[in-house]
This record gives C-alpha cells, sequence and structure tokens, in this order.
C-alpha cells in the first residue's frame, strides 16, 4: 500500500516533530512504508511523552489504583470512587505548565478547561475544582506577569464556566523562573449507573463530532509541551490553544443533556493532539477501526489541511459514537444550545485508523499499535544524593516572634486571598470551606447530610532533597489535610512534574518520588485513581524543582460536623496530636531554614507512614465525635506557624507553654511530620480529656496540651507576645503588597 | 405567589437561583429558555447571573436584545416583579430597563468576596422585609460591578428612594459611584443588584441574610 505524500519526509522533519531516530524507525518497520506527511504527524501526537507516558509507564504501574470505592483507576478521561448511595466522585488533575508560561492567559484558562471537559465527558456534572500553581522568585522579572496572567485566566475560564474553586496552593521558587507550573483538577459528581466511558462498541456506528469549530490553534501544542524550553521560547506562542468558556458552559449542558437521552455508547473528549487522539483511543479501547472523513470536519478557517486538521487542539471539542436511531433526538439537543454537530466518520472492523481528505486517502494505520505500541523507555536513572542530616546543634538562632512574624508575612506562608479572591468560591451554593483552610469542603447536592473535601499538595523542597521522602510526604501532607477537617480520605490523583527524563538524575527523582508515593498511599489506603505526568520541565537545562503534586478527595457523611481551622471560642484547650514528646525536632529543609537565613541543607523529614495513620485516624475520630472546635494540620513552618494560622483565621490569641530544655526555635519551627493542632470543648481538669489522653496512650500517640485559647496575643513559651492583628496584617499584607509593586 | 427564571445561555447561577425559590417558596419556578415563545403568568421574573454569552461585546448586552427581553419589558410594564441579579443586572441595564452603567471594577479584577449591604430603602416590594439602615451580609462574585450613573440620574435615584442596597462599612469591592449595590425603576417593580442574596439563604451558607428578599417577592415568611 502507498499514500501519495506531497512532503518529502526528511530526517530533520522526523526530529522536528519531536521524534528520535529509533522511534521513527519504528514507525517503519511497524507500516512498512514511509509514512505520509499526516501520518507523521498522527506519530508524533501519539508517540510523544505527553500522550505516551513513555518515560513513566513503567514507575506508574506500581502504583496502588484499586480499592473497594474505585469503580475506575487511571486510563479514562478520569478517576471514578464511589461515595455510597448511588453516587460517585469523578477527578483528575492535570497540567498545564508549557501553555501558561509562552501565554499566560490563556495556557491556564485552556488547563482548566481541558479538566473539566475530562470530567463532564464521563457524565459528571463539576462541582469543585482546585489549582496548585509554582511560579519564579519573588523577585524574578516575569513572575508577576505570569502570577497575573495564570491566576486571571484561572478565574476567566472556571468563573464563567460556573464551578466554584475550593483548595489550592500558590508556592514560589527560583527554580520555577523559566518554568512555572500549572496543575488544575475538577471534581463532578454522577450516578454510578450514569457513567460514560471512551470505549467505543460495534461497527458501522456514526462517529460524532461536537463543540466548537476546527481552527488551527494548537497545532503542535503536545509536542511542545513534551520539549524543553530554549531561548526561541516566544516563538512557540501560536502553539497555546484559546478557551472559550461559553462554549464549554454550552458543551456541558448538550452533553448531560444528551447523555440523559441514551444515545451515547461512547465519549471522548478532544485534548491534548485533538481529533487524532481522541478516535484513536476510542477505537483501540473497543478493538475497533475507526474511518474519519474530515470533510466532514466543522473548521473554522479554509484550505485546513489534513495534517492541521488532526493536531489542531482547538478546544471545547468532543467525539462520540452514537446510536444511529437516536442521532435526530442529538442533533435536537445540541442545535438547541447552538453548538456544532457532524457525522464525521464509523467505526469499522479491520483495525486501522483511516483519514479521508479530499476525496484521497491520507492515513492508514493500524490503531491498537498506534497507542499500545507507542515506544515505551526504561530510562537509565541514578540513585539521587541525600544531604546530610543537620547537626543536631546546629539551630541557627532568631528571636521566636520575629521568626514567626516574619515567617508569617512571607511569601511561603501568607495568605493566598489575592489569587483565591478572583475564583468564584461560592458559585452552586455548595461551597462548606471556602480556600483558606487545610482542604475545601462541598455538601453533596442529592443527599442531606453528605460532604466531599478537597486538597492539593506537595512540598517540591522537601522532593528534591530527598525523592523518595518527599513522595510519601506529599500524599501523607494531602490524607491529613482531608483528615483535619474530618473526612475520610479516598482515593487521589497524582500530577508528576518533572525535569528531562533522558538525564538520569532526573529520571532517579521521578523513579523515587513515584517509589514513595506508591509505598504511603498502600500503607494510607489511598489510591491513586488518575493522574498526569509533566516532563521537560526544564529551561536551557536547568530542570524544575520535582514536583509530583497529589490531589486528594475525602468523604464526610455530615458536613456538619466538619471543622475549620480557626479558633473559635477563648479558653478552649490547645492539644498537639502526633509526632515527637520534644513537638519539633527536624530543621532540614525547612521554611525557617530556606526563608530567614537561606539555607537549603539538610535532608527532608521522613513520614513515619504507621504513625501517620494512627494518628489521622484518632483526629478524625476526635473530630466526629463532636469534642474538636478547631482543627489543623502542621505543614510549612512547623507549630508556631500552625498556631499563628489558627489565631488569625479566628481573631483570637492563645498563649502556648514549651517544652522546658529543648530550644524553642526547634519546637516551634520544625517541620516533623504527621502532627494536628485540635482545640476542644472540654474542660481541661475533666474526665473526658483524661479519657482522651488515655486512648491516645494506649494508641502510642502523643497528645500534649500546650496551652489555652483567649487573648489578642499569641504567646509562644517565653517569646514576646505579638498581637494576632499584628499577625493579620503580616499574613494579608504580603500579596497584594508584591503584587502591586 | 409563581415565579420565572430566565435561562440565557452563558448564565451559571440559575441553579443557585432556583433552589433559593424552590427552598424559600416552596415550589420551583418556572424555568424559561431564552428562545421560548413566551413566559407564563407569573407575578416575578428574575433573571440570574453568569456569563450570558460569554460577557463577549460587553456584559448583558447580547442577551438584553434578545426577543425574550422584549417580553419581559412588557411584563414589567403591566407591573411584575423583575429582579437581576448580577449578570441579570447588567442584562437590565443594557435593556434598558434601569438606568446607568455598570463597568469594570476598579481592581480590573473579578472578585468574590463577602461584603455588607446597607438596606437603604424599605418602601419597595423586594427589601420590606428588611429594616431600613439594616446591614446585611452578602456574597459578591464579578468583574463588571462597577456602578456609575451622570449627576442628574443619581439625583433621581437618590431622591426617589430608588437605591436599593449600598456597599456598607467600607466594603465597596468595585468602585462603584456612592456605593450602589442595587437599584429599582421609577415604579419600583423591577431590581438589579450585584451581590448575590441567592447564595446566603441557609445554614450551609454560613447565613440567611439573603432570605428576607425572596421571602418578600414569594410572600412567605423569612
Amino acid at each position: 500500500m502507498t499514500l501519495r505524500n506531497d512532503i518529502e519526509i526528511t530526517p530533520q522533519l522526523v526530529a522536528d516533530h519531536g521524534l528520535k531516530a529509533d522511534e521513527y524507525q519504528k514507525i517503519l518497520d511497524l507500516i512498512g512504508r514511509e509514512p505520509t506527511y499526516t501520518e507523521l504527524g498522527i506519530f508524533s501526537a501519539m508517540w510523544n511523552e505527553h500522550c505516551s507516558y513513555k518515560s513513566s509507564k513503567k514507575w506508574l504501574r506500581t502504583l496502588p489504583t484499586q480499592g473497594p470505592r474505585v469503580i475506575q483507576g487511571p486510563g479514562e478521561n478520569a478517576g471514578v470512587v464511589d461515595i455510597g448511595d448511588g453516587q460517585a466522585v469523578v477527578f483528575k488533575m492535570e497540567s498545564h505548565n508549557h501553555p501558561s508560561f509562552i501565554e499566560p492567559y490563556q495556557g491556564a484558562a485552556t488547563g482548566v478547561g481541558g479538566i473539566l471537559r475530562d470530567v463532564f465527558t464521563m457524565g459528571a456534572r463539576p462541582v469543585a475544582a482546585m489549582n496548585a500553581l509554582r511560579f519564579g522568585a519573588p523577585e524574578h522579572e516575569k513572575t508577576r506577569h505570569l502570577v497575573h496572567g495564570v491566576v486571571a485566566g484561572v478565574g476567566g475560564y472556571g468563573n464563567s464556566f460556573g464551578v466554584p474553586t475550593v483548595a489550592g496552593e500558590v508556592e514560589f521558587d527560583a527554580r520555577y523562573n523559566g518554568n512555572n507550573l500549572v496543575n488544575a483538577f475538577a471534581a463532578g459528581l454522577a450516578d454510578t449507573d450514569k457513567i460514560f466511558y471512551s470505549k467505543a462498541e460495534g461497527v458501522g456506528l456514526p462517529v460524532v463530532y461536537l463543540g466548537a469549530k476546527t481552527g488551527r490553534d494548537g497545532v503542535g501544542g503536545a509536542t511542545m509541551a513534551s520539549a524543553e524550553f530554549g531561548d526561541d521560547i516566544e516563538e512557540k506562542r501560536p502553539t497555546v490553544q484559546v478557551g472559550d468558556p461559553f462554549t464549554e458552559k454550552r458543551l456541558l449542558e448538550a452533553c448531560l443533556e444528551l447523555m440523559a437521552t441514551g444515545a451515547v455508547i461512547a465519549i471522548q473528549d478532544m485534548g491534548a493532539a485533538g481529533l487524532t487522539c481522541s478516535a484513536v483511543e476510542m477505537g483501540a479501547k473497543g478493538d475497533l477501526g475507526i474511518e474519519l472523513n474530515l470533510d466532514k470536519v466543522p473548521v473554522r478557517e479554509e484550505h485546513m489541511t489534513a495534517y492541521e486538521m488532526m493536531l489542531s487542539e482547538s478546544q471545547e471539542r468532543m467525539l462520540m459514537v452514537l446510536h444511529p436511531e437516536k442521532e435526530p433526538e442529538a442533533r435536537a439537543v445540541f442545535e438547541k444550545w447552538e453548538l456544532d454537530f457532524a457525522t464525521v466518520g464509523k467505526t469499522t472492523d479491520d483495525l486501522r485508523f483511516r483519514v479521508l481528505w479530499q476525496g484521497e486517502e491520507v492515513a492508514n494505520l493500524p490503531i491498537k499499535e498506534l497507542g499500545d505500541e507507542a515506544p515505551e523507555y526504561d530510562r537509565p536513572w541514578v540513585e539521587p544524593k541525600i544531604p546530610a542530616a543537620l547537626a543536631a546543634n546546629d539551630v541557627p538562632q532568631m528571636d521566636v516572634a520575629d521568626a514567626l512574624l516574619k515567617l508569617i508575612g512571607g511569601h511561603q506562608c501568607s495568605s493566598r486571598r489575592w489569587v483565591y479572591e478572583q475564583y468564584d468560591t461560592m458559585i452552586q451554593g455548595n461551597s462548606i470551606q471556602r480556600p483558606g483552610g487545610d482542604a475545601g469542603v462541598i455538601r453533596v447536592l442529592g443527599h442531606d447530610s453528605k460532604g466531599l473535601a478537597f486538597t492539593s499538595d506537595v512540598n517540591p523542597r522537601y522532593c528534591e532533597a530527598n525523592p523518595y521522602e518527599g513522595g510519601k510526604q506529599a500524599v501523607a501532607e494531602c490524607w491529613r489535610n482531608l483528615t483535619a477537617t474530618g473526612a475520610e480520605p479516598l482515593a487521589a490523583t497524582d500530577n508528576l512534574n518533572f525535569g528531562n527524563p533522558e538525564r538520569p538524575e532526573i529520571m532517579g527523582q521521578l523513579v523515587k518520588a513515584v517509589g514513595g508515593i506508591g509505598d504511603a498511599c498502600r500503607a494510607l489506603d489511598f489510591p491513586i485513581v488518575s493522574g498526569n505526568v509533566s516532563l521537560y520541565n526544564e529551561t536551557n537545562g536547568r530542570g524544575i524543582l520535582p514536583t509530583p503534586t497529589i490531589g486528594g478527595v475525602g468523604l464526610l457523611p455530615d458536613w456538619q460536623k466538619s471543622v475549620r481551622i480557626g479558633f473559635t471560642a477563648a479558653n478552649q484547650p490547645i492539644l498537639l496530636i502526633g509526632g515527637p514528646a520534644l513537638r519539633g525536632t527536624h530543621l532540614g529543609q525547612s521554611i525557617y531554614l530556606r526563608d530567614l537565613f537561606d539555607r537549603r541543607d539538610g535532608d527532608a523529614p521522613h513520614v513515619d507512614l504507621a504513625a501517620e495513620r494512627k494518628t489521622g485516624d484518632f483526629v478524625r475520630k476526635l473530630i466526629r465525635s463532636g469534642v474538636v472546635t478547631a482543627c489543623h494540620d502542621l505543614s510549612d513552618g512547623g507549630l508556631g506557624v500552625a498556631l499563628a494560622e489558627m489565631a488569625i483565621s479566628g481573631g483570637i490569641g492563645a498563649t502556648v507553654v514549651d517544652v522546658e530544655g529543648h530550644d524553642p526555635l526547634l519546637q516551634y519551627f520544625g517541620e516533623d511530620q504527621g502532627r494536628y493542632l485540635v482545640t476542644l470543648n472540654l474542660d481541661p481538669q475533666g474526665e473526658e480529656i483524661v479519657a482522651l489522653w488515655e486512648e491516645a496512650k494506649s494508641l502510642g500517640i502523643e497528645a500534649p496540651w500546650i496551652g489555652t485559647t483567649g487573648g489578642t496575643d499569641l504567646v509562644l513559651g517565653k517569646a514576646k507576645p505579638v498581637s494576632v492583628a499584628a499577625l493579620t496584617s503580616a499574613h494579608e499584607d504580603w500579596f497584594p503588597n508584591y503584587m502591586s509593586a | 405567589m409563581k415565579a420565572a427564571v430566565i435561562v440565557f445561555p452563558g448564565l451559571n447561577r440559575d441553579r443557585d437561583m432556583i433552589a433559593a425559590l424552590t427552598k424559600i417558596g416552596g415550589v420551583a419556578p418556572a424555568e424559561v429558555w431564552h428562545q421560548d415563545a413566551d413566559i407564563p403568568d407569573v407575578d416575578l421574573i428574575v433573571i440570574p447571573g453568569g456569563f450570558s454569552y460569554g460577557d463577549y461585546l460587553r456584559c448583558g448586552a447580547i442577551a438584553a436584545r434578545s426577543p425574550m427581553m422584549d417580553k419581559i419589558r412588557e411584563r414589567a410594564a403591566k407591573g411584575v416583579k423583575v429582579l437581576g441579579v448580577c449578570n441579570g443586572f447588567q442584562i437590565l441595564i443594557e435593556a434598558g430597563l434601569l438606568p446607568g452603567a455598570l463597568m469594570r471594577n476598579t481592581s480590573l479584577k473579578f472578585v468574590c468576596r463577602e461584603v455588607k449591604l446597607e438596606v437603604t430603602n424599605t418602601d419597595n416590594v423586594f427589601t420590606n422585609g428588611y429594616t431600613k439602615g439594616q446591614i446585611i451580609r452578602c456574597p459578591v462574585a464579578h468583574h463588571d460591578g462597577n456602578y456609575f450613573a451622570d449627576a442628574e440620574t443619581l439625583a433621581a435615584l437618590e431622591g426617589d428612594g430608588r437605591v436599593a442596597f449600598r456597599y456598607a462599612e467600607g466594603t465597596n469591592p468595585n468602585g462603584s459611584i456612592n456605593n450602589i449595590a442595587g437599584i429599582l425603576n421609577a415604579e419600583k417593580n423591577v431590581l438589579g443588584l450585584m451581590p448575590h442574596p441567592e447564595n446566603l439563604i441557609e445554614a450551609a451558607h454560613g447565613g440567611i441574610d439573603g432570605r428576607a428578599l425572596f421571602a418578600a417577592l414569594l410572600d412567605k415568611a423569612a
């Protein structure tokens, strides 16, 4: 078989498509002839890192993905987890890093659009969104511009679409100077018996194109996202897509209406590599061939070539296989919403992916091999070098109160209000806990009391120092944040952001971090049900901090029993639950060292997974028993920062006593893991609190009384009192001051 | 009391509004698609918030020119109560049912937060469930809520008791002139406001200050 080829396939053209010489040879072996230009484009789209996971697949397979509540694990548009009563939560997190650096507003906006589409493609109405954003150093010349653009883009799309943003992360580090991270999460609700999948079934059935028209935007986007950045970055702007949330909102409503008619057999959104990827996935999963006639594709521009149509990443498009007898009904739904509806092909029984254009066959490829036979690499990797632990007496000194004010008013621990007030956090009327706490909480529509909690976490500086412990810690912190609201952690999605996997030290980070994530997920019964890998996050050969973001979902049987981080009343006992008897001991890789002494040394704190689980289960039980009035996990900045955040949030001070004979700086700023602060509505001298301590003791959990809420100052032991007002203004001022500077 | 909620493509707080009307009124409102031939016989027409037609061109401008707005204009002229919230307010202004303009927030940013509102006037069917001068909590979520009107219009609004709500206690989130958050037409049967009382009507919302507005409209106890 020979297909006409207007464009000569040269080694340079192959390289420009991001395909290595041996990968091209594999294509030649597979199809037994030279590919057409369109076919070369299709291969480059399917076999790039972004779509094929060729460097990470081997390691991703080691992650736990099953559990009693898991309905659908990785491999579909999003993970699906049973939340009881015939309902399921459908969620995923995905990166849009490269586009957001090139064009921050549209890059971030389309990242949000893509993840929302992944969720409603499965039949779920989106009910919550989060985003984890990482930017370069605050003083870097591009940072403000990127923060402005990305935040406006996230808000611009999500607000217009109508999903509440309930949680998220914003972090700064010079290692993201040339490559920021935008990880977008979305979750939706669906009935467990009404989940839609991408697997096509039945031969000779119509393949229908829905949504927006196809233009030239984003051609080659997935290939761009799989390459490192150099100084020619500005030239890549045309590869970024443009989002239209108005169309997405109509597409959501139209898809859900269409699904209710029973017309849909299979559905796949057009994300990376657009028409190519969606058609191939639907066919390959269903063991069917697909024939597409590009002359039927609704287009925005004239004279588009087959190559451009197959690689366009125009947004807000879907591909479906429909029951032919329901086609008129389906068409009516899309006409009501004024969206395109076109039958562009059919399923076949020959396992070929055939593309017709202007009466000519421009691609004819084996469909299974396009997906399943993508190259897979066991890339060489080296064991990361773990920095030596800090010496026990290596505690650079500073006044405790001064240190606290500096940290709470610094870029790492300050309030993110400037960011989250640009997001609609209340739309849909179900937001119980909005951003600013440990996790976002929503109530579940259609149920009297059920709630869902959402959080996204990772500590990249821990991952840089010790990828295995950092991976563990990201999962543990996510699990801990859900627990701190009273939720039972159900499952997670992982968004693995790393540098160039062809460098053994970067591959070593990936391998070890995934190992840590897997071990933590197993120990905490917290399976990974969806995810995304973003590699080649480097500029001019310097990688980002390894950043495996973990997005977690938890279930609350009764949202009215969820607790928040703010102190709620004066004269309540404060307990520190979990961790060592000396409270804080670990300063390695702490914010205290990094932000006050410009030191990035020492090992990352290690998470004791058995203790983590035991402590979390104990805290959750306490919360559900109704005695806890506030709860906050300890993370960046340790006990001191956590106490300050509770005081600021509640507008109430506290007085805390030191442990005698132990450096207060370690106590207040050590970042030991597995710890929570709780306040109780119990008499500190009463029997109930004694019973609580006895139970903690029998479980081997430290739960000391450390102080009492009340007053207008936060008093950390012998340190000078700091007024809650001073803490609040330091906390609130950093971001707006920075952005307006 | 029968109510109808008008839905233009791109509106997204229609479900919030329908939930509020249903929970407070005890009956679900009629949902009217913008292309429907007519609006059922109702006492209250609500245009909820969102981004009709993506806010493209200018917020509310495209919806304001749809045939559905002629039907709403006719009903309003007959004395039917019309409530526009957020994008609904923008549409009412663009359609000429209310005076003035809603410009981009002075911050140039979308803002979602809780503010304080002063119930400035209560001699109308919308706010008579509150007391004059009462300060209530209410969320806002908008990019273009910066109310502006010329001096003559402002004098008329202020002089005739047509300012229904004002941002209070220094919480003006958008730069609105005279801290105006919501205004009435001359006949006081059309109210437009930027804040979202429908998002503060039950314990789950953390407060119920928005209830009295709907309770008054639906003849129910707050």
